[in-house]
């Protein structure tokens, strides 16, 4: 299968394969009319089967999303065809506007405008807890 | 500097020896405190039925000189307009000089305390946390045992909703040689979170099961708890469960003769009334102990906010 290369964007690689989609809704590249390439299950020396996502615009992204999806994925910003900065993940401390907490009974699920913020609790467990009622994400 | 308390661990080990020195003052000195908060206002708003916390908040402000102004349901508020939390924290910001809250949302009190320019307690904020309730739990194992280490706890009943237990455990790690007995039915046992978050996490030992009178001879504080029928979502789950644990003089009779029988109230029907008169019965000394422990609480947060 062949994806042209980019010459001005962005190349999320390294993704774990079948995270590809869960990130390219969390980065809400859908609501963008970029054009976007994901392409799943490509065969990776290291990871196996790996995920990429290749955007081609320069735009800002919200690595804090990235790295929450997968902090082992790297973002390769091209320019003019080269690979001027690689970025390397590291799980944020908090995540903001990026979950919904799944409580009922949480407050954030009634007032109104609260941001919805995600603490980092279990950083070897990868795990997130909302601020207000510490509920797990996505328990 | 204006400061909250949503959550027990907001206070530390010293800051908690220091209430409860403050209130065993209070206890041997009343006249003393009778006009500490003069001209001071405490706002209790109320978001959900209850009688004793914020009665005991009332009557603690009462008692340390101040005044008290007071929301006792969502219905008679602006809540009931919809307006947010964080509205309601700036707005009673302007009439007093600190906010005891209730609310049946988790996390509701803190977003009053990072909206109010006043200090807010959390008087309970759904299933999330209730800290004054510990303050009360912890003077009253102060009093009986007059220590916090070297103790056998035994907490029964409803360990997965119950604030007030997981609470406790909270406080509790961060004592020594303490040790925990869980009694609950299956579908009631403590959350793993807290499990991981405070027992597996300090290495704190803890047993679980679901037979009190098994647990009985080893403890040294039993902390009771209601099946809250507030917090299912099912009705049948709740009938089903609502009776699992009644204590009666009977499953005492292996008890230690220096156990604590606590309680956070109300009681349904877990204690028999026939163990108030039994010595080791705790749980009304408890809700006098809350008193205290809150008057302690304002008088500290009032003068670190600069209002005494």
């Amino acid at each position: 299968m062949n994806i042209d290369s980019i010459q001005n964007g962005v190349v999320i690689d390294h993704i774990r394969a079948g995270q590809g989609m869960k990130l390219y809704n969390l980065l809400k590249l859908d609501e963008t009319e970029l054009s976007v390439a994901i392409i799943r299950n490509v065969n990776s020396g290291k990871m196996g089967k790996k995920d990429i996502i290749k955007i081609d615009a320069d735009i800002p992204l919200n690595l804090d999303i990235v790295a929450y999806v997968d902090p082992g994925a790297t973002v390769n910003i091209i320019r003019s065809g080269k690979l001027v900065e690689k970025r390397q993940m590291e799980l944020p401390e908090t995540l903001t506007d990026v979950l919904v907490c799944k409580n009922p009974r949480c407050i954030s699920s009634t007032e109104q405008e609260l941001h919805h913020i995600f603490k980092l609790t279990d950083r070897e467990n990868k795990v997130y807890r909302c601020l207000y009622c510490e509920t797990k994400a996505g328990g | 500097m204006k400061r909250s308390i949503i959550d027990i661990l907001d206070l530390s080990t010293a800051e908690l020896e220091e209430l409860i020195a403050t209130a065993e003052d209070i206890i041997d000195n009343p006249d003393k405190y009778a006009h500490a908060c003069d001209r001071r206002i405490l706002a209790t708003l109320f978001f959900e039925p209850s009688t004793r916390t914020r009665m005991s908040f009332e009557a603690a402000m009462y008692e340390l000189g101040g005044h008290v102004i007071s929301v006792s349901s969502a219905m008679s508020s602006s809540a009931a307009k919809g307006e947010s939390v964080a509205d309601t924290a700036k707005t009673v910001s302007c009439y007093a000089d600190i906010i005891a809250m209730r609310h049946p949302k988790e996390g509701a009190a803190y977003v009053a305390a990072t909206n109010a320019s006043i200090p807010v307690i959390n008087a309970g904020d759904g299933g999330h946390c209730h800290p004054t309730q510990t303050l009360a739990d912890l003077l009253t194992i102060w009093r009986e045992k007059r220590r916090f280490e070297g103790l056998t706890i035994g907490l029964c009943g409803d360990l997965k909703f119950g604030r007030t237990v997981h609470s406790l455990i909270n406080a509790m790690t961060r004592y020594n040689g303490n040790r925990f007995v869980l009694i609950s039915p299956e579908e009631l046992k403590v959350p793993s979170y807290v499990k991981k978050g405070s027992l597996k996490k300090y290495n704190i030992p803890y047993s679980q099961t679901t037979d009190l009178e098994a647990a009985m001879p080893e403890l040294d504080i039993l902390y009771m708890t209601r099946i809250q029928r507030e917090r299912f979502f099912n009705e049948e789950d709740y009938l089903r469960l609502k009776d699992s644990y009644i204590l009666t003089p009977d499953k005492l009779k292996n008890a230690k003769p220096d156990l604590a029988i606590l309680h956070p109230l109300p009681r349904v029907n877990e204690i028999s009334v026939a163990i108030d008169d039994d010595p080791r019965a705790c749980y009304f000394k408890q809700v006098l102990n809350g008193k205290y422990m809150r008057m302690a609480l304002i008088l500290k947060l009032l003068k670190e906010a600069g209002r005494l």
